[in-house]
């Protein structure tokens, strides 16, 4: 400022147009370069494959949750380097997958979609683990006539109240899971409820269902204390000391991650759980269970993946294949990735075809052999029916895990195909 | 004919009394003085007579209209234009801009989405402008000038709203003396040609005695003197506390 | 009763945590003038650098609470080498430039933890001796959390023993006073400013160690408690340490009560309480008016340059862009079409900044106003586009209207803080009111009908709205309005006494910006098909402030260039790598000390070199 021309006048200055031009110009081009059809990402062997890549979209939020969605990330690329081992899909063509971050935004991860559709030439999406963005990319694969199958959100509104023919999700919704843990929650003795739930879609629904569920099976149940907090913000003492107060006999946890290990704290601290039974959704995925080590609860009834006692041998081998492949051991989100991109492959390979038509017809019905055993893409409402390991939660060896567990199949939480298409709109 | 009456204007800070029962009359054709020595209340004077500063007490007419309560702008409105002592123009717009930008709003044409505001009003801007030999730099922003061409434009855009009541606060401060000297002149032309009420400031004595019809001397928040600048000059209170061993 | 008294003892934990990290905030901005965003990042990393230390040393009393004091003396080495490296050179710098400087810090700090510590959540060891509880009325509370209770006035006492015992805290004091001051008492100011910086970001990585033995240790804490932080600030005064107790102790109590009485708005709940204190008083609880930030006009007072030639060049512009569908792609066209609404969100965002020195933390709420106003008047009542569309801007111009008026009464940070918590509430609102706005999952199926629903077509109903309705905003700004706009800016005090109603400008300013900004949404809303609250959300509002310092301030057409860069930049950035944040955070931190200017500032300054 201070060594401005003194002679200049600001309005005679009209260079600023000028550099906008230039910059909106840069744009145009730009824009028209990104437009142009992008390499392979993999590099091709010659000869091995006889027919055109068939090519994957993938999009996750891995920068906004990479806690979850790197094993998720390790899943599908072990599925894939299988795949293409074994010869490919449809029996002559590379699987081919482009990923990318959505960054935590639903209206990015429609722009990347669009992307992969267009400049990257995708034949199927797969992916997506916040409900919102996949809501976000399911209603936009609809409209774009491209088979999506979303990997890891549990909204119920993804299969029923905004299901589309594109559409399909592999891991149980939050219904199922939710449905699984009433079944024991309704053996308890408990009558006096209490309810804790992060707010926002996912605890709301879990906790609507769970009430409405278990009042089904126990007309006697009350539920006399609900919290909830703010997703990743739980103010854990007072949270604690409020559902104390309501003296419930049992409580229902939605809360997970940060939040659930605060809970978990600060519960032990005071006394929440002496003589209370706890039912939590979720917790005894090794996501959740793992990093609160000595510290994870004993004795709650949760959902998870007790991974290192499973012991069929398809399972065995996919924990085998992944500790070589990673050096790690895998999480519930490693067995999501790898069954989607084994469902994606299969679907390809039944269809016969890269088309959308041939693969969202060849989804719908679908069964594949997974680790956790026979997964089917209901036709009536596009939900897969994996399920989840039922169990109590306990500590061996200075780690958390489960005990007492049984494989709950998703097909005997699913209401019947005629009541599941009536919640889906009118095609 | 235009008439200003301040009754027993009060404002403290704090318990410590800035101005304490001041009480004068300003007429079309009076070019008043305020003097004092510094933090004698003067520039607390004028921000309670424009608005800026609510007094404790007292009441200011203009032509018998209460000022007391309003805010600045209304003030203004009602004809009593104001320069101020640190320099206030609006320093991204150049000099022309300045004057318009009064002369839209006398004339409530602010609110326009439409016309570029540099083409409007922009000859009589420069009119007024040429008065105060400042249309020379009229397409200078303003945040470059010169010291004393700032005050010119600030007078410059006093006069735009055509005030009945003019009040100068250091109107010369930090001018060369012969700039000084033709600032009064043209005050003082302005004074007769239009009318004018005006009430200045000053720090120097020869403005003060050179031009002012009256003189009003401040001293702790009360007024000790008023009078013809010769009664003052002679008044022996004023020699004692303010002009020292100066008279 | 019992029952009340541990919630209430509760509450005071929660205080200590908010004390000791909003005290670093406000001691640092008392002295050096600048909102430190990154200060949450300092916070975080503390309790990183705590857990390391701790599972290595903190088997033992000694060992523990030895690892705290170290994480937090290592804060402040960082702190104080960020003063050196970035701070320094921005303290005469407008306070966009300074919240910009330090949110690119968060960015590249965010990426540079989850590359050191990893991506998972680390749950570190309880404090050895205290892992128990006491039985306080028959209710256990914990021992750790009652050792957090008498930290909080501990630290206290401390610091004001610092600073009305010794020379260095009296001249902290003298500084916080009067910034000039310090160099007519012979002290090094650069010095000194270096200490306070090593101070603040101790006490936040004080308050981040102290964390672990309560709670895992996340990549999320440093925007949680950062947004926190700043209402303890705002609302006990910026600046003063008394005030940001006394504010904690009161945001404490509202929480831990606040779930008791209220459990489904936990959200709003802190916002509602800024907005009510900063409306009732100005300065917050124990601020004083002397001690308000500077204003922007202070350090803005630059001439708005763009030519009437502009127009021209626009012309000229124009057939090009409008040319667009016939060599781009699909997605080209997409992109295109989302940098000709982001270009007016951002100059919808300059009309408040560059013109009238208002600088908006929360501008995204209107644009996601817009882009909700369509989506629910197409859900509700099944409105055809061109009625959803125009229903945008309307309803984002009545929310402006509500909260400009309120807004407008501050000026410089405080209206900053005002537009954030405005658009906090907001934001909450859209989240929680399930039944209207369909909380987090958003409202699908906002698609353009068959007539626009080509890319093309659709980009061209865009471009025309879009220029449309930057030329409005053009013409306004030459108008006698957006020189009013600046008159205000300029000197408020000259404005107001040639009967300018600075307040009225600046209120139907920010109504313009904000309907501008809800046109912009709703057009952004039929192009993606959905909505979602992270339209409303604080990193939307951040971009859209990147965009307009990326083009430059001082000039009307820098942000549409903001625009287009930023833009494009982001989504090949983030195609490219994972490690986006980094990046963006470095060209955010460049752009802050090397082109302050901008692009177009920049690009013209060579221009009128050569």
């Amino acid at each position: 400022m201070k060594h401005r021309h003194p002679t200049a006048s600001p309005l005679a200055k009209v260079l600023r147009p000028a550099a906008l031009f230039a910059a909106m110009s840069v744009a145009v081009s730009a824009a028209a370069l990104t437009a142009g059809p992008a390499a392979a990402q993999s590099a091709k062997e010659p000869g091995k494959f006889s027919g055109a890549p068939v090519r994957v979209g993938e999009i996750n939020s891995y920068t906004g949750l990479p806690a979850f969605t790197i094993p998720y990330r390790q899943g599908w690329q072990l599925a894939l380097e299988e795949i293409n081992a074994a010869g490919g899909v449809i029996g002559c063509c590379e699987l081919q997958v482009v990923s990318r971050d959505d960054a935590g935004k639903p209206d990015d991860a429609v722009r990347v979609a669009q992307e992969l559709v267009t400049n990257e030439a995708v034949d199927v999406l797969a992916g997506t683990y916040f409900s919102h963005i996949g809501l976000a990319v399911a209603d936009f694969a609809a409209r774009n006539k491209v088979p999506f199958v979303a990997a890891e959100p549990l909204t119920d509104a993804i299969t029923w109240s905004k299901g589309n023919r594109y559409t399909f999700r592999l891991r149980p919704s939050t219904y199922m899971q939710a449905a699984m843990l009433v079944e024991e929650a309704a053996k308890l003795p408990a009558k006096r409820w209490a309810t804790v739930a992060p707010n926002y879609e996912y605890g709301q629904s879990a906790v609507s269902w769970f009430k409405q569920l278990l009042k089904e099976k126990r007309p006697d149940v009350e539920f006399v204390a609900e919290q909830w907090p703010v997703q990743g913000k739980l103010e854990a003492g007072p949270t604690v000391q409020a559902l104390a107060a309501a003296k419930p006999d049992a409580i229902f946890n939605v809360t997970f991650g940060a939040d659930l290990a605060k809970f978990v704290r600060e519960g032990e601290g005071r006394g929440l759980f002496r003589n209370r039974k706890v039912v939590s959704l979720l917790t005894g995925e090794p996501e959740y269970l793992e990093p609160m080590k000595d510290e994870a609860p004993e004795g709650w009834i949760v959902t998870g993946y007790p991974w290192e006692q499973i012991d069929t041998p398809a399972h065995k081998a996919f924990v085998a294949a992944y500790s070589a492949r990673f050096k790690e051991t895998p999480k519930a989100g490693s067995i999501v990735g790898y069954i989607t991109m084994k469902a994606v492959a299969a679907a390809i390979t039944k269809a016969k075809s890269a088309n959308a038509e041939p693969i969202v017809d060849a989804l719908a019905g679908l069964t594949i052999d997974s680790p956790v055993g026979p997964v089917t893409f209901r036709a009536s409402d596009h939900q897969a029916t994996m399920g989840a390991y039922v169990g109590i939660t306990t500590v061996k060896d200075g780690r958390g895990t489960m005990k007492d567990w049984r494989y709950a199949d998703g097909a005997n939480y699913l209401p019947p195909d005629d009541a599941a298409r009536k919640m889906r709109p009118a095609e | 004919m235009s008439e200003l009456v301040v009754r027993d204007l009060q404002r403290s800070f704090g318990g410590v009394q800035a101005v304490g029962g001041v009480s004068f009359t300003l007429c079309s054709g009076d070019l008043l003085a305020l003097i004092g020595p510094n933090g004698a209340g003067k520039s607390t004077c004028f921000n309670l007579l424009n608005g800026q500063l609510r007094p404790d007490s007292g009441s200011v007419r203009l032509d018998g209209t209460e000022l007391v309560g309003l805010p600045p702008r209304h003030i203004w409105a009602l004809g009593v234009g104001r320069t101020f002592q640190i320099t206030a123009t609006f320093a991204s717009m150049t000099v022309a801009e300045n004057v318009q930008m009064v002369l839209l709003s006398r004339a409530r044409r602010l609110f326009g989405l439409w016309r570029p505001a540099a083409a409007q009003f922009r000859e009589p801007a420069l009119a007024l402008l040429d008065r105060v030999g400042m249309a020379a730099q009229a397409d200078r922003p303003c945040g470059v000038l010169a010291y004393g061409d700032v005050k010119r434009v600030e007078l410059a855009m006093a006069l735009a709203s055509e005030p009945t009541v003019l009040l100068m606060d250091e109107p010369t401060a930090g001018m060369a003396p012969a700039e000084r000297l033709a600032l009064m002149v043209l005050t003082a032309e302005l004074v007769r040609e239009r009318g004018l009420a005006v009430l200045f400031t000053e720090h120097d004595m020869d403005a003060v005695f050179g031009h002012a019809t009256r003189v009003l001397v401040l001293d702790r928040g009360r007024l000790i003197a008023e009078g013809s600048p010769d009664q003052v000059r002679a008044d022996p209170r004023v020699q004692s506390v303010y002009l020292g061993g100066e008279a | 009763m019992s029952f009340l008294l541990v919630q209430a003892l509760s509450g005071l934990a929660t205080a200590a945590t908010l004390f000791l990290v909003s005290s670093g905030l406000t001691i640092v901005f008392g002295v050096t003038r600048i909102v430190n965003f990154a200060h949450g990042s300092f916070y975080m990393v503390g309790a990183y650098a705590g857990w390391s230390l701790i599972e290595r040393f903190g088997g033992t009393p000694a060992g523990f609470w030895g690892s705290v004091a170290a994480a937090a003396l290592a804060m402040g080495v960082l702190g104080a080498a960020m003063e050196i490296g970035l701070l320094r050179r921005l303290y005469r710098s407008p306070e966009l430039f300074q919240l910009l400087g330090t949110f690119g810090v968060v960015l590249v700090v965010q990426d540079l933890t989850a590359w050191a510590w990893g991506p998972e959540d680390l749950l570190g060891r309880r404090a050895p001796g205290l892992k128990g509880s006491i039985d306080i009325l028959d209710q256990p509370f914990p021992l750790y959390d009652l050792v957090l209770i008498g930290l909080g006035p501990l630290v206290l006492g401390l610091l004001w023993l610092l600073f009305n015992r010794t020379r260095w805290g009296t001249l902290v004091r003298a500084a916080t006073q009067d910034r000039e001051m310090t160099s007519a008492l012979g002290v090094d100011p650069a010095r000194l400013f270096t200490g306070v910086l090593f101070l603040g970001c101790a006490l936040a990585g004080l308050g981040g160690a102290l964390q672990v033995p309560r709670e895992s240790v996340t990549l999320q804490m440093d925007m949680a408690i950062v947004v926190e932080a700043f209402v303890v600030v705002v609302v006990g005064g910026m600046g003063s340490l008394t005030g940001a107790f006394l504010a904690s102790l009161l945001i404490g109590q509202l929480q831990a009560f606040g779930i008791l009485v209220f459990p489904q708005i936990t959200l709003v709940l802190v916002f509602l309480f800024m907005a009510v204190v900063l409306v009732l008083r100005p300065h917050g609880l124990l601020g004083r008016p002397d001690e308000a930030p500077p204003t922007a006009p202070a350090t803005v007072t630059v001439p708005l340059l763009a030519g009437r030639h502009a127009g021209t060049w626009a012309l000229a512009l124009l057939p090009v862009l409008a040319a667009a569908p016939l060599v781009a792609g699909d997605y080209a066209l997409i992109l295109l079409t989302e940098v000709v609404i982001l270009a007016l969100f951002a100059a919808s965002l300059h009309l408040l900044i560059g013109l009238g020195g208002l600088v908006s933390f929360g501008h995204a709420a209107w644009f996601g106003l817009g882009a909700y106003g369509s989506a629910l008047l197409v859900r509700h009542l099944d409105a055809p586009m061109p009625l959803a569309l125009a229903g945008a801007p309307v309803l984002a111009g009545l929310g402006a209207l509500v909260a400009g008026w309120f807004c407008v009464r501050r000026s410089g940070l405080y209206f900053a803080m005002l537009t954030l918590a405005f658009a906090q509430i907001v934001w909450s609102i859209v989240f929680q009111w399930y039944a209207v706005t369909g909380g987090d999952n958003g409202i699908l199926g906002v698609w353009p009908p068959g007539w626009a629903a080509g890319k093309a077509t659709y980009y061209w109903l865009t471009l025309a709205l879009c220029g449309g309705a930057l030329w409005l905003l053009y013409r306004a700004a030459f108008a006698p309005f957006g020189y009013a706009l600046r008159a205000g800016r300029d000197s408020g005090l000259r404005a107001e006494s040639v009967g300018i109603d600075v307040r009225r400008f600046q209120w139907m300013a920010f109504v313009l910006a904000g309907a501008a900004a809800g046109l912009a949404g709703g057009l952004y809303a039929f192009a993606k098909g959905s909505v979602f609250p992270t339209l409303l959300a604080v990193p939307q509002s951040v971009d859209a402030l990147v965009m307009v310092l990326m083009g430059g301030i001082q000039t009307i057409t820098g942000p549409l260039a903001g625009a287009v860069v930023f833009h494009l930049l982001e989504s090949e950035v983030m195609s490219l790598t994972d490690w986006w944040r980094l990046v963006l955070g470095l060209i955010i931190v460049a752009l802050v000390l090397v082109f302050p200017k901008g692009i177009v500032g920049f690009l013209s300054g060579i221009r009128s070199r050569t």
